[in-house]
């Protein structure tokens, strides 16, 4: 029981840069269960997105391993693109594709994975676009898009792929102030529908409403979980209470 | 008036910077050259293009021979001169293959035109993969992590998202590349290639005029020249103007 209900396992990983010179993450571990929303915080520098990009394995581990449903996705013989599609990532740039019109953003991955035709994908791409406030948006290219407009298709795009769990980098830090909020909704939405994310944030808010988590890190370690009531009111390391003092 | 000129143009010496003599009767040599010259370059850098593509996706393999073996090939080409690659080419490979001396358009001599630009197309191969790399690591590296993180697998990613936008980098430079080329190209009149260059050997050794050909081919060499590289900056400055995000 204890196995099945954990999405995400990441044991003991250390990650290293340049050669050994750079340890951004010392033996950190962590479960994600199924429709948990966990979030991470910390001061900058202290591994939190280095953590969150070894799920998916846009880092790779140094050491350790992470299982996705109980598969070793460090494992090499894994092919980490079929895990890959069912994580889905969402980046404080957006990295929406430049080149392409918001829907074949959207369209791109399911079709060319075979997963389904182009007419079911911009089907599919259109009823997101609407859950998201930008059916009309479907025909601009992101450079017409604001910030937040953009983020919400990178969600789109995500989406898309159906994915399982969703990964987010810092998804509002590079947006103007007045656009966290709309960003901010769609992802409250997403949660209260049941999918299990994990947020890298700067927003305390967020992470005390809709995390049912959180992690606070420091230093390439983990030092603190908690629900947030408790991480909140009786953060217990002396570091975490200096955090906190700071951007509360 | 125009008889003293004509008078002065008359008795320019042969070795005079404005002694066209040669012309009217020589003129052929000078289109046919620029014919060829063209050819060489246009066809030598096409034909670079796909080897270049993939000596630049060798070069940033995650394999270490795979990418040795690019990397050694451009240090070769690069730290070698043209005429030397052109000889071994010419007098090694193509003396082992023979190509028949069968003539298109009438001057293009394909013994002579197959051998030419083989070797300038692997000399350019490898400038042309430099500009492919380069052209490839500018695209931001969110794209390839945001294709790559939907589950494409990197050769799709490659192909889909990262080198259609490098596409933008790398033309205005490979336009360059076939500048460079018309230029370069000149030193395959060595070997008896009748590009322009050669078309103005062969004037001045028949007219007996030493310096008027060689004046002519470099204003036409200019007047190709000049001109493309302005229309390139033009079209370079207008496509870096569509980057803003």
């Amino acid at each position: 029981m204890e196995t099945s209900d954990k999405l995400i396992r990441v044991s003991h990983v250390t990650k290293e840069f340049s050669n050994g010179a750079v340890r951004a993450l010392n033996d950190c571990s962590l479960t994600v269960s199924k429709g948990e929303v966990v979030t991470i915080i910390g001061p900058s520098g202290s591994g939190k997105s280095t953590l969150l990009r070894c799920l998916n394995l846009l880092e790779v581990p140094t050491s350790g391993t992470v299982t996705f449903h109980g598969v070793d996705i460090t494992d090499p013989k894994t092919d980490i693109d079929l895990h890959r599609r069912k994580m889905g990532m969402v980046f404080q740039h957006f990295n929406l594709f430049p080149h392409m019109t918001v829907l074949k953003n959207i369209t791109l991955a399911p079709v060319q994975l075979g997963l389904c035709t182009e007419a079911q994908a911009q089907e599919k791409a259109r009823v997101l676009l609407e859950r998201v406030g930008l059916p009309d948006k479907a025909d601009e290219y992101p450079i017409r898009l604001s910030g937040g407009q953009k983020q919400r298709i990178a969600i789109v795009r995500a989406l898309a792929m159906e994915p399982e769990v969703m990964l987010f980098d810092e998804p509002t830090s590079a947006l103007d102030p007045e656009m966290v909020g709309e960003v901010l909704e769609v992802m409250k939405t997403l949660a209260k529908e049941g999918m299990t994310m994990v947020v890298v944030t700067h927003e305390m808010g967020f992470a005390r409403e809709v995390g049912d988590r959180v992690i606070f890190m420091a230093d390439g370690t983990i030092l603190e979980e908690n629900t947030p009531e408790e991480f909140f009111a009786h953060p217990r390391e002396q570091r975490t209470q200096e955090f906190l003092s700071k951007v509360l | 008036m125009f008889d003293a000129i004509a008078a002065w143009y008359e008795g320019l010496s042969p070795a005079s910077f404005f002694n066209f003599h040669f012309l009217p009767k020589y003129a052929v040599y000078f289109i046919q050259g620029v014919e060829y010259t063209l050819l060489l370059a246009v066809v030598s850098v096409l034909l670079a293009v796909l080897p270049a593509l993939l000596l630049a996706l060798m070069r940033m393999s995650k394999n270490r021979p795979i990418r040795w073996v690019s990397g050694a090939y451009v240090s070769v080409i690069r730290s070698t001169p043209l005429l030397v690659q052109l000889s071994i080419i010419f007098f090694g490979v193509f003396n082992a293959i023979r190509i028949p001396a069968i003539k298109v358009f009438g001057f293009v001599d394909l013994s002579y035109f197959i051998p030419g630009v083989v070797a300038l197309a692997m000399n350019s191969s490898a400038y042309v993969a430099e500009i492919f790399r380069a052209g490839i690591l500018a695209v931001d590296g969110g794209q390839m992590e945001a294709a790559r993180s939907l589950g494409l697998p990197k050769g799709k990613a490659m192909q889909l998202v990262v080198l259609p936008q490098a596409i933008k980098n790398i033309l205005p430079a490979l336009a360059n590349e076939v500048v460079t080329m018309v230029k370069e190209s000149s030193i395959c009149m060595v070997l008896g290639m009748q590009d322009l260059m050669w078309g103005a050997k062969t004037a001045a050794a028949s007219s007996f005029v030493t310096l008027g050909p060689y004046v002519l081919a470099a204003l036409i060499y200019f007047a190709i020249n000049f001109p493309a590289g302005k229309a390139i900056e033009v079209i370079e400055r207008r496509m870096r103007r569509g980057d803003q995000r």
